[in-house]
């Protein structure tokens, strides 16, 4: 398939591999932020080709994995109203609230619906006007944007019966938060691709100033988590921090001008709870008060669920990097994608999914 | 490592069904195997191949059933009557057997457009009229609207399996090769394609075919066959995990090795889908001896519904709980699992 097949071409995938090695001289960790990285890098197995100093540290950019449980739960009880077409991006029914996921809540007969835009929902609203038609809007910057333009146009066309639950969350304020934790392991990052084709990647030019460390802009493809990895540690090696693009064929600079003044004009950034990581401030997007009539939150009387995270749950640590999947004694035995006990377990680019399904014969 | 405490999300034990119980992953193996087979279980049952094999007076007799609840009810490539003929047909076949007849039961919402039974019973009647076939009993139930999706079909089937053919999971041994007649996935990316929601412009079309004759073909040509499996519910992935699981056999295929069209990738690659896990409509492993790799090719190619056939892997040797990992194109060996129930589009 073209613009594929190249970028998963053995070929170079063996000589970035070998051309790592070759300039590798000491131990370094590295964070790939996005939950696609993380599924791709498990997926073919990128880190056994790389040398043993190198240690990949799975981040925190998986949607599913750090919606916070308040959200779950919210989710939740607007979707068992009667009257409500709950809308959702596949992977999110099958995330554990604290009794239920949404998955259960269908099987009792809530209408709930998988759609693969937020346009979609907003159609459903058209074509059901006598229904609540609700929809949840998760993921990063990437995501962001076309909720955005569903709230857009539900105001412009005045649709009274429909509305948003936004979980919407930014990804610079995470690696700051992540900078600043005093056990820090992350000496380099592979910035989210698909986030910087939307935002540019401005934003990382003071955080690679000021906390001294490398950041380089990433696809998701092999031949691209090498590049972008071989990028990192020549970096490091060299003692140098730069903001590189490696993902240069789909990020510019300044990114998506007209996706970002939309994300403007609906959105305020406020503080917001991550799943396993907590409080982060400015991480989160919300509808702003010119949206407030189709704030799902607000129209349901749900903003005062306020579910605590779990503070054992070790989730947080995984997503921090601190411990590796494999390591939780949960992991596989009472957790699994069945059963999951926290969402990194739940979605394919989770980190506990991922090495759940291709590592776990490994770690038997 | 300290003990933890658990305060986060509970495990959900499911106390009704959900779909993923119905999408041939994990979740309905241990439905079938909690529930359902510890209950009715038999020595015939047991043997867990696509159909019953039933000795009758000296004959071999296979028996199978099967029910179709296809959304939508036509779709590129087929509708749910071909598919509820093809289906059993294949399931049949599966087991060594030559189709002789077949039943039809239906499950009608009330509501139902008359001209679209018509189509689709005109549809099994031809489906069953070219592979020899006869559907000779049938019922007919009108439920209340809203208690169906349309239509339902139950087919059930009963053909007779010549001497010395036995294509049970048992069969496969160390170092045989693993074949497939043609490219992989189409059906279920070409269905998902017309569902609601999905705006996809496409010429694909579902590889629902009758595969008997072909089957009839390998037999006729001397194959030794150990094992034959259609890949539907669960695709190739899910029905490799199941064989090497109940033969207890290790087994290796080569992603470089396996069919799959351009757009059925593409289509993938968009929804974040993996090709191997997605339901196939006529298409099947067959496990041969190394040394009759080239013969079954040829024989399989001879026939439109074989011009594809390739070589995809190998059994490796015996291994207690079965195993089936998969060689990347990079050199990496990947170990398959299934999946929960059926794949979810990924978010981003």
């Amino acid at each position: 398939m073209k613009y594929l097949d190249e970028y998963r071409h053995p070929e170079i995938v063996k000589k970035l591999a070998a051309a790592i090695k070759a300039i590798t001289t000491q131990p370094w960790n590295i964070m790939e932020v996005c939950g696609g990285q993380t599924h791709s890098i498990i997926k073919y197995g990128i880190d056994q080709l790389l040398p043993g100093e190198i240690n990949l540290i799975h981040g925190p950019g998986c949607p599913v994995c750090v919606t916070p449980l308040a959200y779950i739960d919210k989710a939740l009880a607007i979707a068992a109203q009667p009257e409500v077409i709950f809308c959702s991006f596949g992977d999110m029914l099958r995330v554990p609230g604290t009794d239920h996921d949404l998955l259960s809540l269908k099987a009792q007969g809530a209408d709930i619906r998988i759609v693969y835009s937020p346009l979609d929902a907003l159609n459903l609203a058209r074509q059901h006007p006598g229904r609540n038609v609700v929809f949840f809007g998760v993921g990063f910057e990437t995501t962001a944007p076309t909720t955005a333009l569903a709230a857009y146009q539900a105001k412009q066309q005045d649709l009274s019966n429909f509305s948003l639950l936004i979980c919407h969350v930014r990804v610079p304020p995470v690696m700051q938060a992540l900078l600043r934790s005093p056990n820090n392991q992350v000496q380099g990052f592979l910035g989210a691709g698909h986030v910087c084709s939307i935002m540019g990647y401005h934003e990382y030019l003071p955080l690679c100033a000021h906390y001294q460390i490398p950041i380089v802009v990433t696809g998701f493809e092999p031949v691209d988590i090498l590049h972008g990895l071989y990028l990192c540690i020549k970096q490091l090696e060299e003692k140098r921090c730069q903001v590189e693009n490696e993902y240069s064929r789909v990020v510019n600079m300044q990114g998506n001008q007209p996706a970002q003044q939309l994300m403007r004009q609906v959105f305020d950034i406020v503080d917001r709870s991550w799943r396993g990581l907590g409080e982060i401030a400015a991480s989160g997007l919300a509808l702003t008060a010119e949206y407030e009539q189709w704030n799902a939150e607000r129209r349901f009387a749900v903003a005062t669920i306020n579910t605590q995270e779990p503070r054992d749950c070790r989730s947080g640590e995984v997503l921090k990097g601190l411990i590796k999947p494999a390591h939780c004694p949960e992991f596989g035995k009472r957790c699994t994608p069945e059963h999951p006990l926290g969402a990194t377990m739940v979605s394919s680019e989770g980190a506990c999914a991922a090495y759940y399904r291709y590592r776990r014969f490994e770690h038997a | 490592m300290p003990d933890l405490e658990l305060n986060c999300p509970l495990p959900l034990q499911y106390d009704q069904i959900v779909m993923a119980h119905g999408g041939g992953g994990r979740l309905m193996r241990q439905l079938l195997d909690s529930i359902i087979q510890p209950v009715f279980s038999n020595p015939v049952l047991n043997q867990k191949h696509d159909s019953a094999v039933l000795n009758i007076n000296g004959s071999r007799l296979a028996f199978t059933t099967d029910s179709y609840v296809v959304k939508p009810l036509f779709f590129a490539g087929g509708d749910i009557g071909k598919l509820a003929v093809c289906g059993t047909l294949n399931d049949l076949a599966m087991s060594g057997a030559l189709p002789l007849y077949i039943s039809c039961s239906l499950i009608i919402e009330e509501g139902f457009a008359i001209k679209d039974l018509q189509r689709i019973v005109q549809s099994m009647q031809q489906t069953a009229q070219q592979a020899g076939v006869l559907i000779v009993t049938g019922d007919t139930k009108v439920v209340e609207h809203g208690s169906g999706d349309g239509v339902y079909i139950n087919t059930a089937g009963i053909g007779i399996i010549g001497e010395g053919i036995n294509s049970a999971p048992a069969g496969i041994q160390a170092g045989d090769s693993i074949i497939i007649n043609s490219d992989l996935a189409r059906h279920g990316i070409a269905v998902m394609l017309e569902r609601e929601g999905m705006n996809f412009e496409s010429t694909l079309q579902s590889d629902c075919a009758d595969l008997s004759g072909l089957v009839q073909g390998l037999i006729q040509a001397g194959i030794d066959i150990h094992c034959m499996r259609d890949l539907t519910r669960g695709g190739l992935a899910s029905c490799l995990m199941e064989l090497a699981d109940a033969s207890h056999q290790a087994i290796e295929i080569n992603e470089t090795a396996l069919p799959i069209r351009e757009d059925v990738k593409s289509a993938c690659e968009i929804l974040g889908f993996d090709p191997i896990y997605i339901a196939n409509e006529g298409c099947f492993a067959l496990f041969v001896p190394e040394a009759q790799t080239e013969k079954t090719l040829a024989v399989l190619r001879e026939h439109p519904l074989g011009q594809q056939a390739c070589s995809i892997g190998r059994v490796k040797a015996a291994h207690p709980k079965g195993l089936v990992t998969l060689q990347t194109a990079m050199g990496i060996s990947r170990v398959l699992d299934l999946l929960s129930g059926e794949q979810l589009p990924r978010i981003c």
